[in-house]
């Protein structure tokens, strides 16, 4: 798995667009700083950045990578190599640059900027956290996607659709219900709908660490209440966990049972 | 050297191969025949565990391949479209291939029999079909396994080329090796293989020599004897 991994990567870290990505992020890293002049209100106004942007690059750089790496994948499955190793080292090979480029272009500026010598170090670093976790949650989906979708067209659709839904959509209808349900207590229902969307899941994460009420709303405040910032850590920590390890174990599963 | 017994494949509704026995002895050049969609390429890559049967046994060299990657280590393989990680250089994809596989490599010789060498450097995305071929032909050469499957190995080629990958499989069958071969040229096929496979409609239809084949169908070339195999009436 790890030459896979070492090829994956090598070619990925070669490619333009691996640069972009760091730049693009390097670049957020030192306006918000400039604009902001305080790590910690930097720090709020990147979560929100992170939180949208990451998951849709993660989905967009999987599938595509998937997709243009049919001919590798081919021509590794001819050779003595083991079929599960195949993918998760290409899995391993995208998610890993893709957090290099976070954890690198974010993490410049703020050192820079002097984040060892504040105490919002630990806040920054759950943001990076939460961002790696992202990272790996959403390539996994994409190329779980690409496994299942032989049309590039169509696997490219579900993915943008799919990030789509769980960025924009599913917090509609979650407020939406929360609107039409007003009158019966809706705590389980808000807790378990945080849990089923990394996103939120990483949002009501950051902000309990934040500890700022205000911006909580009603599911983190449902958190905090329920769980207490330690516990409510650990759950959402935990869960973003097997957001990760579920897919992961689906696409050995799935690569295992494919035609070439 | 290949056991197969009752291999099915279904892609959707299309039934590729049905209840498919074949046993290919070690040593030799077996040539797999046949029309266009009969089955070959799948059951090539279901020996090479590519393809996942729906039903069937196959073992290579005694193993069971089912959940077994190992046994790949004993075969080569030249895929029939050479398709390459199109951001690599040729020297790249040769080093790379060596690394995953770990053996005795005898790529240099097989670089200056094929004049590899301006190419080496270039990325496998501005090679014309014909060097991708020669390059898939190295690879698929450069290892020393006892079994050596070839699809489509003419591909592309020209003249002098050819000459050369008849030479190559003559050396490796004088090294008692067992070679799989699938190909549309007859006189390709005449000229290197022991033993015709033919496959019609996801069966073995004939297995034997081409002497054997032109007696059967009472024709005297072995274009002749494949295009009428198919209407001839008795059943291996």
């Amino acid at each position: 798995m790890f030459k896979i991994l070492k090829y994956s990567f090598y070619d990925l870290i070669r490619s333009r667009w691996s640069y972009v990505y760091f730049l693009f992020y390097l670049l957020l890293g030192f306006v918000l700083l400039f604009l902001n002049n305080d790590i910690s209100k930097a720090i709020i106004t990147l979560m929100n950045v992170i939180i949208i942007l990451v998951p849709l690059i993660s989905t967009i750089f999987g599938i595509m990578y998937f997709y243009n790496s049919k001919e590798f994948t081919e021509l590794l499955l001819a050779q003595p190599i083991k079929r599960s190793s195949i993918f998760l080292g290409q899995y391993f090979g995208v998610a890993g640059s893709l957090t290099l480029s976070l954890v690198f272009g974010l993490g410049i500026p703020f050192v820079l900027y002097g984040l060892f010598k504040s105490d919002a170090i630990f806040d920054f670093t759950l943001l990076l956290v939460t961002g790696a976790f992202l990272t790996l949650i959403f390539t996994v989906l994409s190329f779980n996607i690409a496994l299942s979708n032989e049309n590039k067209i169509k696997g490219f659709g579900y993915a943008v659709l799919l990030w789509l839904f769980l960025a924009v959509i599913y917090d509609g209808l979650f407020l939406m219900s929360l609107i039409v349900f007003k009158e019966y207590p809706l705590d389980g229902f808000s807790l378990a709908a945080t849990m089923f969307n990394p996103i939120d899941l990483s949002r009501t994460l950051i902000l309990l660490k934040l500890d700022i009420s205000a911006l909580l709303g009603y599911t983190g405040a449902v958190f905090k209440k329920f769980f207490g910032t330690d516990q409510g850590l650990f759950i959402s920590m935990f869960m973003l966990v097997l957001w990760t390890v579920l897919p992961i174990w689906r696409l050995v599963i799935i690569s295992k049972k494919k035609d070439f | 050297m290949i056991h197969i017994k009752g291999l099915c494949k279904k892609f959707g509704k299309n039934k590729v191969l049905s209840d498919l026995d074949l046993n290919i002895e070690e040593g030799g050049v077996f040539a797999v025949l046949g029309p266009n969609g009969s089955g070959k390429t799948t059951l090539i890559k279901s020996v090479l565990g590519m393809v996942v049967p729906d039903k069937g046994r196959i073992s290579v060299m005694g193993e069971p391949i089912k959940k077994n990657w190992k046994y790949r280590k004993k075969i080569d393989y030249l895929p029939q479209i050479a398709n390459f990680p199109g951001n690599l250089r040729v020297k790249e994809l040769i080093r790379m291939i060596k690394d995953l596989r770990q053996g005795e490599s005898n790529e240099e010789k097989l670089i200056t029999l094929f004049k590899l060498e301006p190419f080496l450097d270039k990325k496998l995305s501005t090679l014309s079909g014909g060097t991708k071929q020669k390059v898939n032909i190295v690879l698929a050469f450069m290892f020393d396994s006892p079994l050596l499957i070839l699809d489509e190995p003419t591909t592309g080629l020209d003249p002098a080329s050819l000459i050369h990958l008849k030479e190559l499989i003559r050396e490796q069958r004088l090294k008692k090796k067992t070679i799989l071969i699938t190909s549309h040229i007859m006189q390709f096929v005449a000229e290197v293989s022991d033993i015709i496979i033919y496959l019609l409609e996801g069966d073995i239809y004939f297995k034997g020599t081409i002497a054997e084949l032109k007696a059967k169908t009472a024709q005297t070339d072995l274009e002749h004897a494949i295009a009428s195999i198919a209407t001839t009436p008795a059943h291996v």
